[in-house]
């Protein structure tokens, strides 16, 4: 599905999501990423961050309105076609999520087996990433022996093994140090340069405005959008100032909206 | 195949050390039932080879007043006996006809009337027994009734009614087997399924990174059907070791104590492929139900 001859990575009109009968955690969600582009999803605890990732990763369905991931209309795409999706779409859990039993090899080596890689590739290309994160030394290490940053690296690893076209990271700087965060953050910078686009859920502001790229905010379930070096936070950029964005702050607080 | 990587723990649940156990106790009772059933079916066969193409014709005595002698109604019923049998040899389909003697007739009758010289004194009925030429029918019934025209007071028995009351209580014994077999087969089924959800909901977390990660729902349920395998050949194999030697054991206690009864059975190859084939059928039903269960299960995820 393309748009001005552009095919969006994501792109989501008027989603909306409640669990159960509860409120909606997310009103009204409309944006479009383009390829090859780099953003940080920003808000406050609770605003629906992670609720937001895990539609662009399809661990949830919306309510309402429509996401399309890679041109495909998930609400019509078939069951048996949204694994070949997912593929694309690399994933740093906030809590990693990394298999306890398996080593740091084998954790890593999973998206490559799941998409039936041969056994041989997967070797010299999961040793190679796991060098290049400084976690040669732990091959065979399982996960629960490893520091907080050293998992979280294999949890990264793990998402960018597979050259995803889309990255979605979930407080990937959560619990490491500003110098550790900012080297994480250059490793989703020199991927991003290599064409894969890149979400990057924090609330650590100051490596935001650091960083200098567009910045998706949530706030109480509703997205404004700003584009990149855009100055004081809280400015809402207008539609189509970001060449990243499609169509602006579409959903936005009703208070805020004049 | 067995020595193929997981990605899922599932050495550890508590299931698979317990599974292969239960499908143990499956297969040792599917192999014992399967095992009888084949028996009797190899009696009935036995049987019914061993006892058509042979005849038995009664001569009952006739009534005679007291004032004939013994002497003269002793004539009379070998004349009547030598008519039956004149009649019987020309006939074409007949083989051989032999009167039983005397001492054959008390042969058979000591379990009843025991050893004592009572016997000597019944009016016995003779007994003909008539062997037809292999490979030859005969309408005993049309036989019988020539027979009695010819010599009031015969009776023809091709041991029909006998044999097909028997085959009937056999081929019921066996009808209950099957019924047993397929209770074992969805007693299997269940357990495995049991097995198999508990196992899903064990390794959950694991299974939504997978599945998150891209794999397929194939590729989960591979790891639980592989899994499902391997146990159940394992538990297969235990079975059949254990119900091995209680065969042989029945057999043994069924040579010695029911000689008369069972004509002696020798399972074939073939039968025997079929006990043996137990844990692979075992295996394979617990494969195919683990992977049916998986792909359920997973289907209802998003």
């Amino acid at each position: 599905m393309t748009i001005d001859g552009v095919e969006y990575v994501v792109r989501f009109e008027n989603v909306g999501l409640r669990y159960g009968l509860g409120p909606e955690v997310l009103q009204d969600i409309s944006f479009a990423l383009e390829p090859g582009s780099f953003h940080f999803l920003v808000g406050p605890s609770g605003a629906g961050k992670s609720s937001l990732l895990k539609l662009m990763y399809l661990a949830l369905k919306p309510t309402r309105g429509l996401i399309s991931l890679f041109g495909h209309d998930i609400a019509i795409t078939r069951r048996g076609d949204l694994p070949g999706l997912r593929r694309r779409v690399g994933v740093v859990f906030q809590d990693f999520r990394l298999l306890p039993h398996l080593s740091t090899f084998d954790n890593v080596a999973l998206p490559l087996r799941v998409a039936g890689g041969r056994e041989s590739d997967i070797e010299k290309n999961v040793v190679e990433l796991l060098s290049w994160v400084g976690l040669k030394d732990h091959l065979k290490a399982r996960p629960p022996t490893l520091s907080g940053g050293q998992q979280q690296r294999v949890a990264i690893a793990r998402a960018v093994i597979a050259r995803p076209k889309l990255l979605l990271a979930d407080e990937p700087t959560g619990n490491v140090d500003d110098r550790m965060a900012m080297r994480l953050m250059h490793l989703f910078e020199e991927l991003n340069k290599l064409g894969t686009t890149v979400v990057i859920a924090t609330h650590n502001e100051g490596l935001v405005n650091r960083m200098g790229h567009s910045c998706l905010r949530l706030e109480d379930g509703w997205l404004e959008v700003r584009g990149p070096d855009s100055g004081s936070a809280g400015q809402t950029v207008a539609a189509g100032l970001s060449p990243s964005i499609l169509g602006g702050a579409v959903g936005r607080k009703p208070e805020s909206a004049a | 195949m067995f020595g193929h990587r997981s990605d899922l723990p599932l050495d550890k649940d508590p299931l698979s050390r317990f599974l292969p156990w239960l499908i143990a106790f499956m297969v040792y009772l599917a192999v014992l039932a399967l095992a009888g059933a084949l028996v009797l079916n190899a009696v009935i066969v036995r049987w019914d080879r061993g006892v058509t193409g042979t005849l038995t014709v009664q001569i009952a005595p006739l009534e005679r007043p007291p004032s004939v002698s013994a002497a003269d109604a002793r004539a009379d019923e070998e004349r009547r006996q030598k008519a039956v049998l004149d009649l019987l040899r020309s006939v074409p389909e007949v083989a051989r006809a032999e009167a039983l003697d005397d001492q054959r007739l008390m042969a058979l009758l000591e379990p009843w009337l025991g050893t004592t010289e009572v016997a000597e004194d019944l009016p016995l009925p003779g007994l003909v027994d008539v062997e037809l030429k292999p490979g030859t029918s005969l309408d005993a019934a049309a036989l019988g009734a020539r027979l009695a025209k010819a010599v009031p007071g015969t009776s023809i028995d091709d041991h029909k009614i006998w044999l097909e009351r028997l085959v009937r209580l056999i081929r019921m014994v066996e009808a209950v087997a099957s019924v047993v077999l397929m209770f074992i087969g969805l007693a299997t089924v269940g357990t495995v399924v049991f097995a198999t959800r508990t196992g899903l909901a064990v390794h959950q977390e694991a299974i939504e990174v997978l599945h998150l990660i891209g794999a397929q729902d194939s590729y989960v349920a591979q790891q639980f059907a592989r899994r499902a395998l391997v146990l159940g050949l394992r538990g297969g194999l235990v079975g059949l070791v254990l119900a091995v030697p209680t065969l042989f054991g029945i057999s043994y206690l069924a040579a010695h104590l029911e000689a008369g009864l069972l004509p002696d059975v020798d399972m074939g190859p073939a039968h025997w492929l079929a006990l043996i084939s137990m844990p692979l059928a075992a295996a394979l039903i617990a494969m195919v139900t683990a992977r049916m269960t998986v792909m359920r299960t997973l289907a209802r995820m998003l």
